[in-house]
């Protein structure tokens, strides 16, 4: 059993493997390695969601993504859901390994069946469900220790709801990345979309957002990411959380724009300075 | 991708390719032109390092040019590819180039030579290179036929590489296309509104 290993010869182990993986040429990769308590550790993310978006507004909280999960660089898997209600007041949008993603809101979603099963009442929905804070932390817990096993789960992760503060329900938008960072702010952005969409959320935010300036907001970062991002598609999918529930939109394309003059006429001709 | 049609003289050639340029994942340019002329009626399309292949495509511009003169007519498409392989094959340790080169000449009509990374040189009915080619290689044995029209051509070579695009991650854009014949080139335009196929 692999706990019957002491601290000093997993130290070892890991060391003989990191030794051994610089050493293998790149046909030899394997995702996972199996050692030799017939344990496994993910070693490299094999089937990939890109970019989550979260943005807060002014009826609760909006997620965004689009709905391609890649294999390496071709764009396999074409109606891939990574926005998911986890149960009655909490979304979870992920990026990373997709199998990790399943095997997260399958974690969640079970917690939330059993929270509903052994609530004092089945008719009494507030008390007994997990709102969107408890879910992230959680999941910090989760991430964190994942990764100190040398394990992680895969992915970075999106957080929104609400939750309760005293009397009030106020919204909730939180990430926890694969190592289990853990932060909550007013817009949030996994992936390529914390290099290119996180810019312009923070120069477009307000609180007081309608929700079709919110969406309108985040359909642009993804179209920007559409085009600037290899491993992204323009058939999105979004989610938003709200005082009355959790709803997660039917996938749908957005257009994009090809037809400036300097995109149609090629400049490398003949003529010129010889310049590209 | 370089497809040829027709016969003898009259027979040319369609250039297509796809307009993304990466680095790793970010799309460094969206709308890039990898059809290249290296002399009036012939061009060559470009895959692997973009730096490689420009500076290669500059040398073979540059000695076509001087070759015109001195043949006093337009070079063989031949020559060109000739230039291309000498160029690749000797340096191959250096670079990372896959190009074809394609067009028409008074002597042997349309004509499609591929000059892939080691800098071997092979003339081909049709040819496609790139990452994206991997996934339309299928596609291309089932529907390539000899003796298509040029409209035909022009249909299957957008077809195709929508279907690569559809796939490969390092594919995207828009579709730049060349009609290469006798009477000289026609240069078409495929917003990315409008591919042939997008499946989703």
């Amino acid at each position: 059993m692999h706990t019957s290993l002491t601290a000093t010869a997993r130290l070892i182990l890991f060391s003989l493997y990191v030794i051994s993986m610089l050493s293998t040429t790149a046909t030899a990769e394997s995702s996972s390695i199996v050692e030799a308590g017939g344990t496994q550790r993910t070693r490299r993310p094999i089937v990939t969601g890109t970019s989550v978006l979260g943005i807060k507004y002014r009826d609760g909280v909006m997620l965004a993504s689009d709905t391609l999960c890649s294999y390496g660089t071709m764009a396999k898997y074409k109606d891939a859901r990574r926005l998911v209600p986890v149960n009655p007041v909490t979304l979870v949008g992920g990026g990373g390994e997709y199998s990790d993603f399943q095997e997260v809101t399958a974690l969640l979603k079970r917690n939330a069946l059993e929270d509903k099963c052994t609530a004092d009442s089945l008719y009494e929905e507030d008390n007994s469900v997990e709102c969107a804070k408890e879910v992230w932390n959680y999941l910090r817990a989760v991430m964190y220790n994942r990764r100190n096993k040398m394990n992680p789960l895969w992915n970075d992760l999106v957080v929104a709801g609400f939750h309760i503060e005293g009397a009030t329900k106020v919204p909730f938008l939180g990430l926890v990345d694969k190592i289990g960072t853990s932060y909550e702010d007013n817009v949030v952005a996994t992936g390529f979309g914390s290099y290119l969409a996180l810019p312009i959320l923070r120069e477009k935010w307000r609180p007081d957002l309608e929700e079709g300036e919110a969406r309108a907001l985040m359909e642009d970062c993804l179209r920007v990411l559409f085009y600037r991002d290899c491993r992204a598609l323009n058939r999105i999918q979004i989610a938003k959380a709200t005082s009355d529930g959790v709803l997660v939109s039917e996938p749908y394309e957005i257009d994009t724009s090809w037809d400036a003059a300097s995109f149609v006429s090629p400049k490398g001709g003949l003529e010129g300075d010889g310049g590209w | 991708m370089a497809v040829t049609y027709g016969e003898g003289v009259d027979s040319g050639v369609i250039v297509g390719a796809d307009s993304r340029t990466s680095t790793g994942s970010y799309v460094a340019n969206r709308v890039s032109d990898k059809l290249t002329p290296v002399h009036d009626s012939i061009y060559c399309c470009r895959s692997g390092s973009t730096a490689d292949t420009q500076a290669v495509a500059d040398y073979v511009r540059h000695f076509l040019a001087q070759h015109a003169i001195t043949l006093d007519s337009k070079p063989q498409v031949k020559t060109a590819a000739y230039l291309f392989q000498k160029l690749v094959y000797n340096n191959k340790d250096r670079m990372s180039a896959s190009i074809i080169c394609a067009g028409w000449d008074p002597v042997n009509g349309g004509s499609v030579y591929c000059v892939p990374l080691g800098g071997a040189c092979v003339q081909q009915d049709f040819a496609i290179g790139g990452s994206g080619s991997t996934y339309i290689y299928g596609l291309m044995d089932a529907s390539y036929r000899v003796g298509m029209s040029k409209a035909e051509c022009i249909d299957f070579v957008k077809k195709t590489i929508s279907h690569a695009m559809a796939r490969d991650g390092s594919s995207g854009g828009v579709i730049r296309l060349a009609a290469i014949d006798k009477t000289g080139v026609e240069r078409f335009f495929v917003g990315g509104n409008d591919l042939p196929f997008t499946p989703q």
